[in-house]
């Protein structure tokens, strides 16, 4: 980074961030209103610019746990969160990935243990939604290799793939909220596991059986197919990896499948 | 592979869009709940004007919908957060993204703003003033020359609106502004609702603000509406607020500002309380009145520069 100039050493832009959001700060001496006029309340626009559409930039990101919360509690808890880690990037898509932590150390939030987890579950569907274009491997690819070869098969994720894991019922939680339709009581001790993936326009949340979390994220690493069976088999013993490879495949999860085996495994 | 896939998978040979003419029109802000609409009305006389931050993720429907929009009409790409008036060096990897934008979708217009928005490492969403002084000029104009390098064409450069001013400025916006587009050869984007918000906040009549600013460079309007609240003498405070229809007196400004510059591409911007399709298809269709009877009464473009 290029050292400042001497001239703007003393920087107008750090005097005017100073308590842009910082509750308690007063109006930067630098401004002022009209023929001496006062700037308070005219600075406070831009406080009040910032704080709002930063707080509306979570809310975006994560409509599901302002519906289970209400819009007040969470606003007030996003407005602490935009306080304590506000936006590096100016794309705002890209902002709230350390929400779900907040979430967790958020004292409000604590009798809804399950919060955190529908963030991440809501922060994969963006990072789906956003990921690049490509089109998902299909059965009849998978299928032209010969069937003694598939378990040494390495696989290419879909840059929109993701795996949420939790201890609660979290893709129960997070369907019943993204939408607008009255949600029934959910039993949110249930751990549940979400495959998030986007094989073209819509971004699809599925809930993994059993293994399958196991299953993906071992092959996401690179281990070969019969080396993720056996993992997750270890996990689940129910594990049945036809299934499981038919809806891998269904999902679009993976671009790509190789007979090459990666180093490191 | 259907049509639509072959679409998705087009990053590496990314489609060819027509050069389509933007002069003497009127268009809109790009908002996707009005994507479906648009498209059942098939190519309609108008353009859309998008957020580049909005189309810089990898993928996903945001570029699918803008690909159907630029098939059938030009786009105006208007940066919101490059920091041109920031103290800092611009963003090298947001300038990046910016160009590869302007080279994806090949716009007939391209803008940034006379605001910051990023200080240190901090985003602040907002666009931010800045002083008008000798330094902050040369420091403007680097980063204009910055993006028009990157993007081998010249970029409109949009005056603000602001609600307070800095002690230490020098000179007046208006001469700011001309000498901006002097040294770096940027065009102007005359966002005229910005010059009625700022008269009203600052005292100062907007035509004189128009006498002022340098029209001959204007290569687009922008029109929008805004809120009021007071400020703390418990005067008229105007909030630049892009969330309702264009006020009376800012179409009276516009007919004038059209009547010395001649018709330029005229936008309407639209960016909360969004209405439905129509509401908002009105609007430009009232600017592009003022533009065509301008134009039938011969009044040819720059014709007071």
């Amino acid at each position: 980074m290029l050292p400042l100039e001497p001239h703007l050493r003393c920087s107008y832009a750090a005097a005017f961030v100073a308590a842009l959001i910082d509750p308690d700060g007063g109006t930067p001496a630098v401004v002022t209103g009209p023929r001496g006029k006062a700037a308070i309340k005219r600075y406070n626009v831009y406080r009040n610019n910032v704080t709002v559409s930063l707080i509306d930039a979570v809310a975006a990101i994560y409509p599901a746990v302002q519906r289970i919360t209400g819009v007040e509690f969470f606003r007030a808890m996003a407005r602490f969160h935009i306080r304590a880690t506000p936006p590096t990037s100016p794309l705002l898509f890209e902002y709230g990935r350390d929400f779900p932590a907040f979430i967790e150390q958020y004292e409000y939030a604590r009798s809804m243990p399950w919060l955190a987890d529908t963030a991440r579950v809501e922060r994969a569907w963006l990072d789906a939604y956003h990921a690049a274009d490509v089109d998902p491997l299909s059965a009849a690819t998978l299928g032209s290799f010969p069937p003694e070869q598939l378990t040494d098969l390495v696989f290419v994720v879909h840059p929109a793939t993701r795996v949420v894991r939790s201890r609660f019922s979290v893709v129960t939680i997070f369907a019943a909220n993204r939408g607008e339709a009255p949600v029934d009581r959910i039993d949110a001790s249930v751990p549940e596991d979400a495959l998030i993936t986007r094989p073209d326009l819509d971004v699809v949340v599925r809930h993994l059986p059993p293994g399958g979390a196991v299953f993906l994220t071992s092959l996401m690493a690179g281990r070969s197919l019969g080396e993720a069976a056996a993992l997750a088999l270890d996990a689940s013993p129910a594990f049945d990896i036809a299934s499981h490879i038919a809806g891998m495949i269904e999902a679009g999860a993976f671009t790509a499948a190789t007979l090459e085996k990666q180093d490191g495994h | 592979m259907n049509a639509t896939t072959k679409l998705a998978a087009s990053a590496a040979i990314p489609l060819r869009f027509p050069a389509l003419p933007i002069g003497a029109l009127a268009g809109t802000s790009f908002k996707h709940e009005h994507l479906s609409a648009i498209v059942a009305e098939g190519a309609q006389r108008g353009f859309f004007e998008v957020h580049a931050e909005n189309y810089m993720g990898a993928g996903g429907p945001p570029h699918r919908a803008l690909e159907a929009i630029r098939r059938d009409h030009p786009i105006s790409l208007h940066g919101v957060c490059m920091s041109i008036g920031g103290e800092r060096p611009l963003d090298r990897a947001h300038l990046a993204r910016f160009k590869h934008l302007v080279e994806r979708y090949e716009p007939a217009l391209v803008s940034e703003h006379l605001a910051w928005s990023t200080h240190e490492t901090t985003y602040f969403n907002d666009l931010l003033p800045l002083p008008y002084t000798e330094a902050t000029l040369r420091r403007v104009c680097d980063h204009i020359d910055q993006v028009q390098e990157a993007i081998r064409r010249p970029m409109l450069l949009e005056n603000p609106s602001t609600y307070v001013a800095f002690r230490e400025s020098t000179m007046s916006e208006t001469d700011f502004i001309r000498a901006v587009a002097r040294r770096t050869g940027c065009g102007l984007l005359l966002d005229v609702n910005n010059v009625f918000v700022s008269a009203i906040n600052h005292g100062f009549p907007a035509l004189d603000y128009l006498s002022d600013f340098p029209l001959a460079n204007v290569d687009e309007i922008h029109l929008a509406g805004h809120a009021e609240q007071s400020d703390d003498e418990g005067e008229p405070l105007l909030i630049d607020s892009h969330d309702g229809p264009v006020a009376d007196a800012v179409w009276k400004l516009y007919e004038i500002v059209v009547s010395r510059c001649g018709p330029v591409p005229t936008l309407v911007e639209w960016d909360s309380n969004i209405p439905d399709w129509p509401v908002l298809k009105a609007e430009a269709a009232a600017a592009q009145a003022i533009l065509d009877r301008c134009h039938i009464l011969g009044e040819g473009r720059h014709a007071a520069a």
